[in-house]
């Protein structure tokens, strides 16, 4: 059976990994290759590297940092962060990545994701989407606008159009980051994320909110997620995966128990 | 010396990555001479059936015709393992080795009434792992592997073991020196690591 997956995160700015609340107010959590092994020697499906600041600061990703990580790393490793061409996503797989997320540059230039589908295959391309709830609309959920270059700027596109389109031009999944939930630990936005996955046939990876295993429980039943992403839970050693997927299978989730 | 053929399918390397961890000797190559030397050869590739047409135009179909029908071990990974079979619905001009019967297709829209996602991505579970398969030795039946990938292979005399999504599909094949995995064992941690090195030491 097809199990739910748990995806560790590492936001890195400047070669260490952080973490922020709501896309601010960012701490220092440690080395991203000595994090990223512990993650999957505790149990995580998939590990996301997210160059936080690269785009931001207009530079590229941190090629060193992703080859350090990727040496000796067996499980599906996600790089993402100023990946503006086909030729940067070249240059990270090449580093030893297996997927690329693309946010702020697939919305300046669409055709970005066939481009680098083309090269790598559908399945290597993770369109990032960063949403915020529409507050005060008629349909906060629906409404939902899309956000880039971390956060800083809204787009004026609906998440659930913008999903549907990236799914079209080739996107073999969706990372649905909600700024209203990130940092919070209150609780992944299952409403988005359901409204997405049931509007596109690609996995969708929610992020956001995650601070419990109950959490996890409800994006993946009510929220209709494939797969649910999480960072500040793991690094200050509240839990690991092991543990979590204990208590998912306890409540009936289906999901990878590491030997 | 394991020929890892490269026919710009997708990245080569986290396969080659894989192999080196585990010890072994590898060559990324587009000779068909180096093939036809080689004692051991992988096919990777994710990506579409079509970029297989290039293994034809390369003489690579033909070099490893020869080399498996002498004895050499042979593992397909992915697309790979879907070229081992007459060919894809995926691309339907373009035919696959035909060692092993039948045609690859896409997962349907629909199973037993229900919506089905595609690809297929994650990690899922080997079922009825064949206990005289070489490959798989060491593998529990249960063991979790990563899987992505929306084409696949039908179950088959040869089939090494199944995994179940929308029915069961071949998720590993192996006959004598011919061998096959859809998933990817190069991201499959512990259990796939045990795969490789059952390949590497063969």
């Amino acid at each position: 059976m097809l199990t739910k997956r748990i995806i560790a995160c590492l936001d890195v700015r400047g070669g260490r990994v952080v973490k922020g609340v709501q896309f601010v107010d960012i701490v220092d959590a440690g080395d991203p290759a000595e994090l990223a092994h512990r993650h999957a020697a505790g149990g995580a499906d998939e590990i996301v590297l997210l160059d936080i600041t690269a785009t931001h600061e207009g530079r590229g990703t941190l090629i060193d940092t992703v080859q350090r990580t990727a040496a000796t790393l067996f499980v599906p490793f996600t790089v993402g962060g100023g990946i503006r061409s086909a030729e940067d996503a070249a240059a990270v797989f090449n580093a030893g990545a297996d997927k690329v997320s693309i946010n702020s540059s697939a919305i300046a230039r669409p055709e970005l994701i066939g481009e680098i589908g083309g090269s790598f295959g559908a399945q290597a391309v993770i369109v990032a989407i960063d949403a915020r709830r529409a507050a005060g609309a008629a349909d906060p959920v629906g409404e939902a606008e899309v956000y880039v270059s971390g956060g800083r700027k809204a787009t004026g596109l609906r998440v659930v159009e913008w999903a549907i389109e990236a799914e079209q031009r080739g996107a073999g999944e969706i990372l649905l980051t909600s700024m209203d939930t990130d940092g919070m630990r209150n609780g992944f936005d299952c409403e988005l994320t359901a409204r997405v996955s049931a509007a596109v046939q690609i996995p969708v990876i929610a992020s956001g909110g995650a601070g419990t295993a109950a959490h996890f429980a409800e994006v993946f039943g009510r929220g209709r997620a494939d797969a649910a992403l999480a960072a500040s839970i793991f690094h200050f050693g509240v839990t690991d995966s092991r543990e979590l997927k204990a208590e998912l299978r306890r409540a009936g989730v289906s999901v990878r128990l590491p030997c | 010396m394991i020929a890892v053929i490269d026919y710009k399918a997708g990245n080569l390397t986290s396969v080659v990555k894989a192999l080196k961890y585990l010890g072994a000797g590898t060559l990324v190559t587009q000779d068909p001479e180096v093939v036809r030397r080689a004692t051991k050869v992988v096919l990777p590739g994710v990506g579409h059936f079509q970029a297989t047409q290039l293994l034809t135009e390369l003489g690579l179909t033909e070099a490893v015709r020869e080399s498996v029908a002498k004895g050499t071990w042979f593992l397909g990974i992915c697309v790979g393992l879907q070229w081992l079979f007459e060919g894809s619905t995926e691309a339907p001009g373009v035919a696959g080795l035909g060692h092993f019967e039948g045609m690859c297709e896409r997962f349907p829209a629909v199973y037993e009434g229900a919506e089905l996602k595609s690809p297929h991505v994650g990690w899922n579970s080997l079922e009825r792992v064949r206990p005289d398969s070489r490959l798989l030795r060491g593998v529990a039946e249960g063991g979790f592997v990563y899987y992505t990938h929306s084409w696949r292979a039908p179950v088959v005399q040869a089939t090494a073991s199944v995994t179940e999504y929308g029915g069961a599909f071949t998720g590993a094949v192996e006959r004598e020196n011919v061998m096959g995995v859809q998933f990817h064992p190069e991201k499959s941690s512990a259990v796939g690591l045990q795969i490789l090195k059952n390949f590497v030491e063969l």
